[in-house]
């Protein structure tokens, strides 16, 4: 990997390209670079964003002038460059109701604003993916786990990136002019990332299904919840559970009683592991979160 | 004591000196969009550095006090009234139990803040009182004011007086055209060598779409980035990124057409190319802002910045200096 690019955002941030294009290796170092910059406890610095393939930093240059902060980043990349990959976090399963009749409503009021406007979304995303069906679809996209790689845009909201060979991602353009509304909890795609849309409200990714599972709430109404409003870290990894209408009308009933919890489970993951067998690693990842 | 909303204004929100900490999660900053009129409306009342105040857009709302209370309004050129009487803009003033505030039509600047003695009291989220209202977070119920909401106002400091003022020639002015210092970078190096220049050149127009969350601007020319084979991931017109994290003050350009500067409620990151952040010393700049105001846009390098700071910095010294 090329060395980072880093370029000041005004007197008060610091933007590092890791890389121009998506890869985990990418996302992996902007991580490591991050936990190490977040366990130094720099004075002035006030913000620490890991990114897709970049991050941000922002500082108080009256604490830390610009050149000392850059040259800190700078060092933490050289330290870091040739450390193992590995990351400990946790492995959740979220459940999603596919082709729901929320998104299906949302996506035929916006069809003039989309690329195929005979097709739904699903259609339109296995045709251009080359599945067979719908069906084939959701099975490869609820198949192997999926990485936060970024939580932002506006509160909660996780960007998910599908832990399979490159050619196997699942990329599809983002709406020719954004939807004035998306429904809150829309499991959505654009470009080679998946998105929960974690509040209601406009947007351009293509709509595939919908989660019960509240994934920001001020309340802090369920036990998942409790530590914090926002569920979602960078680093987190996902695995999609296809469920029934029954099963999504079950969970939303339990969501208002406050009973409805999420299976999450501690897993370490190593990139060099994942690479030697990726599909043979994702599955004994997906095995962590039922006990194994 | 309480006051009651009986106008919202425009958008109203209760607003103090932001939440920091939390913009990896996608929740910014927040906090009054001028925050050299937020530190001045609560000094002259009296209240800490950090206490909560309203921020009125465009146009005022309309206030029942059911106390008395010591009030100060800064920002936006909009006089103050009481009853319909005249109070003075940047000066504390009392107000007895039951009396009415309301504000004239701003004539310059786009953003007037109400301190009163003892702070509006809602409670901290996440460490502020600031409203977030995409995320329905903090200030009164997580949304800007509706008529007939009642906030609830802390104890007044012993200091708390009427007739505390700054001297006047510290008061900022808001003119109607206006330039912007700019840092180029981040993907600065993506526009063409034509749209570097004239991004600089032109007069740029605040457009209707200026909020909290952004401010954009139109009438420049459009500008071109340069054609390449896309990234991974980047998406497929060539202002796309790779979605990536937006600076507070970052300068992004969807398609080319119209520059938009974020501003405290930015949205935290995204997938179109940042040209360059607009220095923090000019930052309540915007926020004073009209639809229809005209800025240009100034390059300056990170000792210009700096320098920018540190005189934005002296200036609120001077002015504190001056309190009497």
């Amino acid at each position: 990997m090329r060395a980072i690019r880093y370029s000041f955002g005004g007197d008060e941030h610091v933007f590092a390209e890791i890389d121009e294009e998506m890869s985990l290796e990418a996302f992996f170092k902007g991580m490591a670079i991050c936990r190490e910059l977040g366990e130094r406890r720099i004075a002035g610095v006030s913000e620490i964003c890991p990114a897709n393939a970049s991050y941000l930093v922002r500082f108080d240059p009256d604490v830390i002038h610009p050149n000392t902060m850059l040259s800190t980043l700078k060092e933490i990349e050289a330290e870091v460059g040739g450390a193992e990959l590995e990351l400990p976090t946790r492995i959740v399963e979220i459940p999603v109701l596919y082709n729901d009749p929320w998104t299906r409503e949302t996506l035929m009021r916006f069809r003039d604003r989309h690329q195929d406007p005979n097709s739904i979304d699903l259609e339109y995303a296995a045709r251009i993916n080359g599945y067979a069906s719908i069906d084939e679809f959701i099975a490869v996209h609820s198949g192997a786990p999926w990485f936060v790689s970024m939580v932002g845009f506006v509160a909660g909201l996780p960007f998910l990136f599908q832990m399979v060979e490159r050619q196997k991602q699942i990329e599809v353009p983002k709406y020719l002019r954004p939807r004035t509304d998306t429904p809150k909890l829309t499991v959505g795609h654009g470009g080679c990332f998946a998105a929960i849309y974690s509040v209601r409200g406009a947007g351009g990714y293509q709509l595939f299904g919908i989660t019960p599972a509240p994934i920001y709430d001020p309340a802090q109404k369920l036990p998942y919840l409790k530590n914090f409003m926002v569920f979602f870290r960078p680093g987190d990894i996902v695995k999609w559970k296809p469920i029934s209408r029954e099963e999504y009308d079950r969970d939303v009933e339990a969501v208002e009683a406050g009973t409805f919890d999420l299976t999450i489970r501690p897993v370490k993951f190593s990139l060099k592991a994942f690479h030697s067998d990726p599909g043979g690693y994702s599955r004994r990842l997906v095995e962590v979160l039922h006990g194994h | 004591m309480a006051i009651e909303v009986i106008k919202p204004g425009l958008a109203t929100s209760v607003q103090d000196a932001g939440r920091p900490g939390y913009y990896h999660l996608g929740i910014p900053l927040s906090g009054a969009l001028d925050q050299y009129a937020l530190h001045a409306a609560n000094l002259l009342v009296g209240n800490e550095e950090g206490a909560a105040v309203l921020e009125a857009t465009l146009l005022g709302p309309e206030l029942l006090f059911r106390a008395p209370a010591i009030v100060a309004v800064t920002g936006a050129e909009a006089t103050p009234k009481v009853n319909g009487e005249t109070r003075p803009r940047n000066e504390s003033f009392a107000v007895r139990a039951g009396d009415r505030l309301t504000f004239d039509y701003m004539k310059a600047g786009a953003r007037s803040y109400v301190a009163v003695a003892g702070g509006i009291d809602v409670p901290p989220i996440l460490g502020s009182r600031s409203t977030y209202a995409l995320g329905a977070l903090g200030g009164f119920v997580g949304r800007k004011l509706a008529a007939g909401d009642v906030l609830p106002v802390g104890s007044a400091a012993a200091s708390a007086r009427p007739g505390r003022a700054f001297a006047a020639d510290l008061v900022p002015t808001y003119p109607k055209s206006l330039e912007l210092r700019v840092l180029p970078g981040l993907y600065f190096h993506r526009l063409t060598e034509e749209s570097a220049k004239t991004f600089f050149e032109d007069t740029w127009t605040v457009a209707p779409e200026a909020d909290r969350i952004g401010y954009r601007y139109r009438k420049g020319r459009t500008l071109k980035f340069r054609e390449r084979k896309q990234p991974f991931g980047a998406g497929s017109d060539p202002s796309n990124i790779v979605d990536a994290g937006y600076p507070y003050g970052s300068i992004q350009v969807p398609g080319g057409l119209e520059p938009i500067i974020l501003h405290r409620d930015a949205v935290s990151g995204g997938g179109y190319a940042m040209i360059g952040t607009v220095v923090s010393a000019d930052m309540d700049r915007i926020a004073q802002m009209q639809p229809n105001n005209l800025a240009r846009f100034v390059a300056v390098d990170m000792d210009g910045a700096l320098k920018a700071r540190a005189d934005y910095r002296s200036r609120f010294a001077r002015m504190v200096a001056s309190l009497r």
